[in-house]
């Protein structure tokens, strides 16, 4: 046996550097970059203000007998879910309009890990707001039983979980929305204004009435906000999750795949 | 190592780049020249995987871009300095590239450093950097991963006087090193002074590749005459086409020995006559690819 001398020719190239990137560290990245920019901090900021806000209008006005845990928990909720979807659209359409793409892109060629690390890291924001709207309104609801407030803690676990899958869906609408339409302004709108739309045409028109029971994804998501959603209201709110979450998002991997960054 | 075989993109039918092939070698600086618009960023994004090609093939270290596991630790890569989120830090771009590529974090200040950019302009936002901080910022990113290629898409542009000369530092060194340089740039004099070797692009095609010195070499004679329609006569007789240059002198792709025996036959009173050098070389690329790089530049 002869000792073969390891060739160092190019000292450069570290040991890791043939694995690929690990999916937790892209996550990582992406968590980061909802945050890191002006944008995205303040968004989160005045979420996160929104969200006080909403317990302290509770606090201030509601009747004494509405000041539980359940309620501080369901209205705090709000805030979030309008504006985090912000953040994924933001998430997917900034590569774009600020370009980041082409170093996204460079860093890691293979664009489905990238788009997968978004909505893992969307999913996770989710969760992570929805786990601090259920601290802060057990704040407010101490603070509301000081106050001379019913302050009950009784709460259906089925509402906690259907607030996060209220959450999780409309952070996944927006990140398709962004994937598929690249532009900020574009994507913010269409999010807004599609299904409100549609809401109107499914109520003027009689002939789309019945279809809007399973498409409309402001009426369809409504039961979440009620304890025990039936297998009928779940199989409405997952056909509406396909129109408005799966389809935009398959769209819109199929485009950032695809599309020529430059 | 970076290999490019006959790269092709099309554009609706039109080529934006035709059959281009060329490779780099470990140790030296390419410099990859054209006008604007006659493809060098469509080459350089094709070999890093952003753009498909319509037909060819490139790879790095001999595998192609998109199959590097972590690309950033085997090529540095600028191709825009401007697509950055212009909300960030210059310190965080680094970090979130640092993260992507597995590099220990401390190493950012250290990266920032390397490219003239201190703690203050680091903690500034992109927004408020000029395109000669960009340019800066976006090296240090090339370089962050300690990579044993650079590929940089007209890095000097921004720069002023005294940062063309530090990067032209910065490349040399990289590739005395062993590293592997492939840098553009519409303007010849910009790479003359730090290339070894040149591919020269015009429309698509590659006009002209090979050693530097090799080239200025054969890019023809410069002559001046004190009566330039004369000359154009003695030349035409010669059966020689030259193109004039924008100072009065017409450069001749033949010898010097050439025109001075057809001016002395026609008693010719010359002025210059001298290897064109650079200047012939540009001139080259310029009158190969005139008017086409406008066309392409509003394409």
């Amino acid at each position: 046996m002869t000792a073969v001398l390891q060739n160092t020719q190019t000292p450069s190239v570290r040991g890791e550097s043939g694995r690929a990137v690990p999916l937790g560290r892209l996550t990582l990245v992406e968590l980061r970059k909802l945050a890191d920019t002006r944008a995205g901090l303040w968004l989160l900021i005045v979420i996160g203000f929104a969200t006080v806000g909403t317990s302290a209008i509770l606090l201030g006005w509601a009747p004494d007998n509405e000041l539980t845990f359940g309620e501080f928990f369901a209205f705090g909720l709000l805030p979030s879910s309008v504006l985090l979807p912000v953040l994924g659209i933001l998430s997917m359409t900034a590569e774009w309009s600020q370009r980041t793409a082409l170093t996204t892109f460079t860093l890691v060629p293979a664009r489905e890990r990238v788009i997968g690390a978004k909505l893992i890291a969307g999913v996770l924001i989710a969760a992570a707001s929805t786990a601090a709207t259920i601290v802060l309104a057990a704040a407010a609801n101490l603070l509301g039983r000081a106050l001379g407030g019913d302050g009950g803690w009784s709460v259906s676990g089925s509402l906690i979980w259907q607030g996060l899958l209220l959450q999780v869906i409309f952070v996944l609408m927006g990140l398709a929305f962004g994937a598929l339409l690249m532009s900020s302004p574009v994507a913010i709108v269409a999010y807004f204004a599609l299904p409100i739309v549609w809401s109107i045409l499914g109520e003027t028109i009689r002939a789309l009435r019945t279809a809007a029971g399973w498409l409309d994804i402001n009426v369809t998501t409504a039961p979440l906000s009620e304890p025990d959603m039936t297998g009928g209201e779940y199989a409405r709110l997952g056909v509406t999750a396909a129109v408005w979450v799966l389809l935009p998002l398959a769209l819109g991997v199929w485009r950032m795949l695809r599309r020529e960054v430059s | 190592m970076i290999t490019v075989e006959r790269l092709t993109k099309k554009y609706g039918g039109h080529p934006a780049v035709d059959n281009v092939s060329f490779t780099c070698e470990p140790g030296t600086v390419t410099g990859f020249l054209g006008p604007n618009g006659a493809g060098k960023s469509t080459t350089m994004r094709m070999i890093c995987g952003l753009t498909p090609p319509t037909a060819g093939s490139a790879t790095v270290g001999g595998t192609p871009y998109r199959r590097l596991g972590n690309p950033g630790r085997h090529v540095g890569v600028l191709l825009d300095a401007s697509a950055q989120h212009a909300g960030r830090t210059g310190r965080e771009v680094l970090a979130l590239a640092a993260l992507t590529m597995g590099v220990d974090k401390r190493e950012v200040p250290g990266a920032l450093d390397r490219v003239g950019l201190n703690a203050t302009a680091g903690k500034r936002r992109v927004r408020a950097y000029s395109l000669g901080m960009r340019q800066r910022l976006g090296l240090a990113l090339a370089l962050l991963g300690d990579p044993a290629v650079l590929i940089l898409d007209e890095p000097a542009n921004g720069l002023d006087p005294e940062g063309i000369y530090w990067m032209r530092g910065l490349l040399r060194d990289f590739a005395d090193r062993g590293g592997t340089v492939l840098l553009s740039s519409h303007l010849l004099r910009e790479v003359e002074a730090v290339a070894d070797r040149l591919v020269v692009i015009g429309a698509g095609k590659v006009v002209a590749q090979g050693d530097k010195a090799e080239l200025l070499a054969q890019s023809g004679t410069l002559v001046r005459a004190a009566d330039p329609a004369a000359l154009a006569m003695v030349l035409d007789r010669a059966g020689l086409t030259g193109t004039k240059t924008t100072d009065g002198g017409v450069v001749v792709p033949t010898g010097s020995e050439v025109i001075g025996r057809a001016a002395a036959d026609a008693g010719l009173v010359l002025l210059e006559l001298r290897p064109a050098g650079s200047g012939g070389l540009e001139q080259m690329f310029l009158t190969l690819t005139a008017g086409d790089s406008v066309k392409e530049a509003v394409r």
